[in-house]
């Protein structure tokens, strides 16, 4: 209860001062427009004190540039998960498995499934892969320890289901042999599974025949082989497999391919798009880390505002005499206000540019994490987005006004005599 | 300390100047703080384990079963004192999203294996008796404000599926701040009356305490060369290597977290360097005065520094003391998605150590210029 109450007060706080920077952030970009300080008083008084707005300006940048990077990192991480999915294809589960870990679905069930409305078929016949999935542990390359990689059994057409999988290297496996195609994130991650190797694992022995691209998705870190020998070597069922996987004539024949399964008393089964089924595994992740993310960039924010107060207050106190020579000569306290405005949105602005700049090169960078709902590992690249970029800049603008605000107010509230007479 | 007052002096001369570096630096050791108890919470595993305890999977996949008939050989092997065999149940509370995990357990020699786990001996009692009985962490009851007597329902999908219901006869607390007290155990008889037949006679993995630590190595592999060429083979690790296992997965996050800790740091450095920087630029002239009636070179260093060193603490101060209260609360907003958040002492000291460093080190450059000035010049300018 009070952790609610507390996030509440944070939520309606971030709303004020989003709304007030906004207001500030309009009216300090209009400055130059209304009949002002001259734009060149700014540039040239940023000159006169350059260390301190070059501190400010790493503040910012640096704060902008950690937004940034744990952002697309979450993104990047929903984006592997959801290229999983392709909108033309419907994956089956039993009834209540929140994921293909627990599932289970008989052959019996599968050659009732063949048989449905909606899907696709070839010269072969239905194009529906019954899958296994085991995790298998595997050594990195990196550091030799041991990580979990999903291995998936698949039926042989699986490359008319998964249409944007793409055999990189040799060819696909031959059924019923002892052979494994591997993902080309999974080939470059583990010791042992490059084109050629031979492999031991569950007590059977295995080629690498080839590697496949599968455009970025989560089944480039995963390896995969013939689902009814992957049964015999995991010392499973052969009449159980995990997931079931259709192709659909096509999208719009998803919810008659669907309501066949469901109204089917032999069938218990669960029928999700596959698109959507992946977009709900990201969820877990992505939210820790956009959560995480967004509370370091938050106490980072509060950080870095307190370093523009104090670049701004100085400055202020620096040039007590020159905004009272700027009042005397007829300039109003508005005047002076969008002017100190306006440099504080321009230190920020680069800032802002700067740290994106800085964290660009991260763009397509691998990593890998546990995908806690297969307890497999799963590699994904930071994915910076033109809408992200555009984030960060505004999230360093509004930093400019929060830091710039306060003391611009000041600087205009200086009584004028008092200061001409300073010193 | 004679010139502590007029340290305090010029300190307070600015006072939204102070608030402000003081916030900085507060604000940079409370994310400091914070990152700490992250990083902590990704490496729990590792921590919690026995140094004499270990686990046994088997050795084709961990999700893969092994057979219960292996526990008398075990038991046989010398060295071991305690097994006990947990499964794995995954059932769901109510909805997805309340995840917590359920084991099923040897309710003989769990406690022996898992000494640092304590249920009061009545609750223990009760809950041999009872065929659906359970015990709960002391976190997992709080959170679903379960109380003893209680009946919880958990859905499963796995071992013939349906919904279990349980018996709550205890709950259990961690003897150390960094136990895991979000488990839920059951009684084996229960699992194994209810599965179907062809996951009866599994268990998912065993833990057993050797008599040594130093033995453990022979152990391990006595086990597995025992079951080597079995239809089930195994892989017998220390706990704090099957942890590992799992933390290391988890990826770069501890690499990310350090990553963005030092670009914090870097930050803060700057920004506390400039604001010294600028508080003696604007009192060159006073300091010049102080060496011209007689202060020698270093006692204006030391000034300088003094001033540095009192912001870095009091701000160390303020930052570490908000994470100290927040933490708590920020672990219960975050339950479910995260390990629980401890503030470990460690993390304390070295933000402390960090913040003095910062401070000295920002207060040595205008220091050091301020301490080489000639008296004249500074005299000279405004």
């Amino acid at each position: 209860m009070g952790a609610k109450l507390f996030f509440g007060f944070l939520v309606t706080l971030l709303a004020v001062i989003v709304l007030v920077s906004i207001a500030g952030i309009i009216a300090g970009l209009l400055a130059p427009l209304i009949g002002n300080v001259p734009v060149s008083y700014n540039f040239r008084s940023i000159r006169a004190r350059w260390t301190s707005t070059i501190v400010a300006v790493l503040g910012i940048a640096g704060t902008v540039g950690v937004f940034v990077a744990m952002l697309s990192l979450a993104h990047g991480f929903k984006a592997t998960l959801v290229a999983s999915g392709s909108p033309g294809n419907a994956l089956l589960l039993r009834a209540g498995s929140p994921s293909e870990m627990m599932g289970g679905v008989t052959l019996d069930s599968v050659k009732i499934v063949q048989d449905a409305p909606g899907i696709a078929r070839d010269g072969a016949g239905p194009l529906i892969t019954q899958e296994v999935v085991g995790v298998i542990p595997f050594p990195l390359i990196t550091t030799g320890t041991d990580a979990n990689v999903q291995v998936r059994g698949v039926s042989p057409n699986v490359l008319r289901i998964r249409t944007f999988v793409k055999m990189e290297q040799g060819r696909m496996f031959q059924p019923g042999l002892s052979e494994l195609v591997i993902g080309k994130n999974a080939a470059k991650t583990y010791a042992g599974l490059k084109l050629g190797d031979d492999v031991a694992f569950g007590g059977g022995n295995w080629k690498v025949v080839g590697v496949f691209d599968a455009g970025g998705s989560a089944f480039d870190s995963e390896v995969w082989c013939d689902s009814k020998i992957l049964n015999d070597v995991l010392k499973r069922p052969d009449n159980i497999f995990q997931s079931v996987t259709v192709h659909l004539t096509s999208p719009a024949d998803f919810q008659q391919f669907k309501d066949a399964i469901v109204a089917d008393p032999r069938l218990n089964l669960d029928v999700t798009r596959e698109i959507d089924y992946y977009a709900k595994q990201s969820t877990v992740m992505t939210t820790l880390i956009t959560v995480l993310g967004g509370m370091v960039a938050a106490v980072m924010a509060i950080g870095a505002v307190f370093g523009a107060l104090n670049t701004m207050y100085s400055a202020v106190a620096e040039r007590g005499r020159e905004i009272a020579t700027m009042r005397a000569l007829g300039f109003s306290s508005w005047n002076v206000i969008l002017s100190f405005l306006f440099e504080a949105l321009l230190i920020s602005f680069v800032g802002g540019v700067l740290g994106c700049l800085a964290v660009l090169p991260l763009n397509g960078l691998t990593t890998s994490t546990m995908n806690f709902q297969t307890f497999s590992n799963l590699a994904f690249a930071f994915k910076i987005t033109l809408d992200l970029l555009l984030m960060g800049v505004l999230f360093a603008l509004i930093m400019g006004i929060l830091g710039g605000m306060f003391p611009a107010i000041r600087a205009a509230r200086l009584p004028v005599a008092q200061a001409l007479r300073d010193l | 300390m004679k010139y502590s007052r007029l340290i305090l002096a010029n300190l307070f001369r600015k006072k939204i100047r102070l608030a402000l570096t003081l916030g900085s630096f507060a604000v940079a050791l409370f994310l400091f703080a914070f990152l700490g108890v992250v990083k902590d919470a990704f490496n729990r595993g590792m921590d919690v384990a026995g140094a004499d305890r270990l686990v046994i999977i088997n050795r084709t996949s961990i999700i893969n079963p092994i057979p219960l008939s292996y526990r008398d050989k075990i038991l046989r092997i010398p060295g071991v004192t305690y097994v006990t065999h947990n499964n794995w149940f995954g059932g769901v509370y109510q909805d997805e999203k309340n995840f917590f995990p359920q084991f099923v357990i040897d309710p003989e020699n769990q406690r022996q294996v898992y000494p640092e786990l304590i249920v009061p001996e009545d609750q223990w009692n009760a809950f041999l008796k009872d065929r659906q009985g359970a015990i709960a962490g002391a976190e997992t009851a709080e959170r679903f404000h379960w109380k003893i007597g209680d009946r919880i329902p958990i859905k499963t999908t796995l071992y013939g599926g349906g919904s279990w219901e349980f018996n709550l006869d205890g709950i259990y607390h961690g003897a150390r701040a960094q136990d895991d007290e979000t488990q839920f155990w059951f009684q084996w008889d229960y699992f194994e009356e209810r599965v179907p037949d062809r996951d009866k006679g599994r268990t998912g993995w065993y833990v057993l305490r050797v008599k040594s630590v130093d033995d453990s190595v022979r152990v391990a592999k006595t086990i597995d060369d025992e079951f080597a060429n079995s239809p089930f083979e195994t892989r017998t690790q220390t706990e704090s290597a099957f942890q590992a296992s799992w933390a290391k997965q988890t990826g770069n996050i501890s690499f990310l977290i350090l990553a963005i800790g030092t670009v914090v740091f870097l930050t803060l450095l700057l920004v506390t360097g400039n604001t010294m920087a600028i508080s003696v630029r604007e009192r060159i002239g006073e300091l010049g005065v102080l060496k011209a009636i007689g202060f020698s070179d270093l006692t204006v260093l030391f000034f300088v520094l003094g001033e540095s060193l009192v912001i870095a603490l009091g701000g160390a101060a303020l930052g570490l003391g908000l994470a100290v209260f927040t933490v708590p609360v920020l672990s219960k907003a975050l339950n479910g998605l995260l390990p629980r958040l401890i503030l470990d002492r460690s993390v304390l000291v070295t933000g402390l150590v960090t913040a003095i460093l910062v401070g000295l080190i920002s207060g040595l450059l205008p220091g050091i210029s301020a301490m080489r000035m000639r008296v004249v010049n500074a005299l000279r300018r405004v």
